[in-house]
């Protein structure tokens, strides 16, 4: 087990001029599950692929423990990976995937059947030790792949999407097994994923990168409370963020009629800018069907049972705008009503580069 | 015939039209294979019989088979013949797998700098038609001592199959997953590790399709035998046109030994068709 550090590091396809992972700094503790999670294209698996030793780190170096494994190939690194198809040998049996790492490692026969029956107990694969990866079922083969991650007891996991070829109910329960699993084992382990409800229910902390940059890595919560850029701030949580462009007036920020409070440090901030364009972000539970406040029409009523999201059209700048408002499971609202939405929590504001302003 | 079964296979059930196709498809079928039918029928017959107007009624007997084996001394035996074939088609099979291998490894899973040109070459080798080759075969043989050797044939049968062999096994190569060679890698097999244990069990259906070209190209080879080998290490084929003679009818002796010509590599057919199932690397990615 041992800390990973990535320091500066970068890589560039060949033929390509932007990078692909843009000096990534990125410390991630002993035990610890780190979440890499971005758009298709944010270089998130690339990340994680420099640190498993297939690709090239162009520039920077990458750290796991005390070594620099930088220009290691993987076989020198002591990790383990979990591949999104599972990559399990077709030709091999289940104990034989399982063990083929110790296999390379010389571990003798006696002790590498020991270890891939811990391992097989653990994920409730022992009756089908003897079968051919064709003959699971994809839960099956998903937990093959873990096992074969775990049995070698690594210094670090490594996994990429492992989740994302099961079907929606078995994914959602294999992901709080994982979760408990690696608690379990205290590995340190670096976990991709596009799935930002996986990112934030799995991770110690999570990381979101953009277009090969880290924008932000945190604890979910803070991520969530206190997104540092407008990106961020969009991309996490479900449904997304109300994100809207406003004037500044001397009178602070608006939307349509409807005035905000703002966080005194937000307040000397936007002075501090003399920035006149900026996007104010709501999210749907901080805004409230009110009998006062913005008027608008009902368009969508999403009813998810626990609660509700209700869209409601507003006027903003003299267009219109829709506003996601989190509502209760028993709304009695329905399209077409005539609502008014007033703000109930704590709104965030980017400047017009996208930076957060204030606290 | 082959050709039939999947000419029915693919047009699907009912309709006129496919069922002109399939009657098509076994007439052409059955007119490919009838000549090999009648060689195989005149094998059995007299050369009186042959001789006569076709028939398919007549008493078969084992008389030209016994003719064709005889032993006689001085002459080109069926024995010698067979045994101067197996050697330098197994072995030279054996090389160019041994050889193809790794350069199909390195053509694709982990290509080479300039690997496309490199293709090429091993391509462009085959160009040149093997007739304007033979006279600096011949001196070359000649001079390193090795006309009529089975070394001789060895050698330019693995050169002649070696590039097939290698552009053959790439494009096999290149379907294997290429997550299951990662994941063999950070399971820590070497590449000879990543080879034997994960490549070499999904590609071989590929090998083995590989090796049985290479094995009929080389059983089958009658240009350089004849040329560099007439006189010592004589091949199958040679055998067989030995039985033509100027005088008297001997079809009925070529159709025998042509049927035994032909036998190894039916086999070898044979042998291979059970290894070459599909989906071997079922079950690997998702």
């Amino acid at each position: 087990m041992a800390e990973v550090r990535y320091e500066n590091a970068s890589r560039i396809y060949p033929g390509s001029e932007i990078p692909a992972v843009n000096e990534l700094n990125l410390d991630i503790d002993d035990g610890e599950l780190l979440v890499l999670v971005g758009p298709s294209g944010s270089g998130k698996s690339t990340a994680l692929r420099m640190l498993a030793g297939l690709e090239f780190v162009d520039q920077g170096s990458v750290y796991i423990g005390e070594n620099d494994v930088t220009l290691s190939p993987p076989q020198d690194r002591d990790i383990a990976m979990v591949f999104q198809n599972y990559a399990l040998y077709p030709s091999m049996t289940v104990a034989a995937n399982m063990g083929f790492a110790l296999k390379q490692q010389k571990v003798p026969k006696a002790e590498r059947m020991e270890r891939v029956r811990e391992a097989a107990r653990i994920l409730d694969l022992e009756e089908y030790l003897d079968r051919k990866p064709k003959n699971l079922s994809g839960g099956q083969r998903q937990r093959v792949a873990m096992g074969r991650a775990i049995v070698r007891k690594p210094q670090v996991f490594l996994m990429d999407e492992p989740l994302s070829n099961l079907d929606a109910k078995l994914r959602v329960q294999t992901r709080t097994e994982l979760a408990d699993l690696q608690a379990r084992l205290g590995v340190t382990t670096v976990y991709v994923t596009h799935d930002q409800v996986e990112a934030m229910t799995m991770g110690h902390r999570v990381a979101v990168l953009k277009d090969g940059v880290l924008q932000q890595a945190d604890r979910p919560r803070t991520l969530y409370s206190k997104p540092v850029n407008r990106f961020v701030a969009g991309f996490i949580g479900s449904p997304a963020m109300n994100l809207i462009d406003t004037d500044v007036t001397s009178e602070g920020v608006a939307i349509g009629t409807l005035g905000l409070t703002l966080d005194p440090s937000v307040s000397s901030a936007l002075t501090a800018q003399d920035d006149r364009e900026v996007t104010v972000g709501v999210r749907p539970e901080h805004l409230k069907l009110s009998t006062a406040g913005l008027p608008g029409e009902v368009t969508v009523v999403e009813e998810l049972g626990s609660e509700s999201f209700v869209h409601v059209t507003v006027e903003h700048r003299g267009e219109p705008l829709v506003l996601v408002v989190r509502d209760a499971g028993e709304t009695t609202t329905t399209r077409g009503d005539i609502v008014h939405v007033d703000v109930a929590g704590p709104t965030h504001v980017f400047e017009n580069g996208g930076a957060r302003l204030g606290e | 015939m082959s050709g039939g079964a999947a000419a029915g296979g693919v047009v699907g059930k009912g309709g006129p039209k496919s069922f002109l196709l399939g009657v098509l498809a076994w007439v052409v079928g059955l007119v490919f294979f009838f000549p090999v039918f009648w060689m195989v029928v005149n094998g059995f017959k007299t050369e009186e019989e042959a001789a006569a107007d076709p028939s398919l009624i007549f008493d078969p007997t084992m008389e030209q088979y016994d003719e064709v084996t005889a032993e006689t001394t001085g002459l080109l035996g069926f024995g010698e013949a067979f045994s101067n074939s197996l050697w330098a088609v197994a072995i030279s099979t054996f090389f160019v797998m041994l050889m193809a291998v790794p350069a199909a490894y390195a053509l694709s899973i982990r290509p080479v700098a300039k690997w496309r040109d490199v293709l090429f070459f091993f391509i462009s080798t085959k160009f040149l038609p093997i007739v304007a080759a033979i006279l600096p075969l011949w001196i070359i043989a000649r001079d390193l001592d090795l006309l009529n050797t089975r070394l001789l044939l060895i050698v330019l049968y693995t050169a002649m199959n070696l590039p097939l062999a290698i552009w053959m096994l790439r494009s096999f190569f290149s379907e294997v997953p290429r997550e299951l060679i990662e994941a063999a890698q950070i399971d820590g097999a070497s590449i000879r590790g990543q080879i034997t244990s994960v490549i070499l069990p999904i590609v071989a259906p590929g090998l083995a399709a590989t090796a049985l070209l290479c094995v009929i190209f080389a059983w089958n080879e009658y240009f350089l035998a004849v040329q560099l080998n007439n006189a010592g290490g004589e091949t199958v084929p040679i055998w067989v046109t030995g039985n033509v003679s100027t005088r008297g009818n001997f079809l009925a002796k070529l159709s025998a030994a042509s049927t035994l010509a032909t036998l190894p590599v039916v086999l070898a057919g044979w042998i291979a068709q059970k290894r070459m199932i599909r989906g071997l690397a079922m079950g690997a990615i998702k």
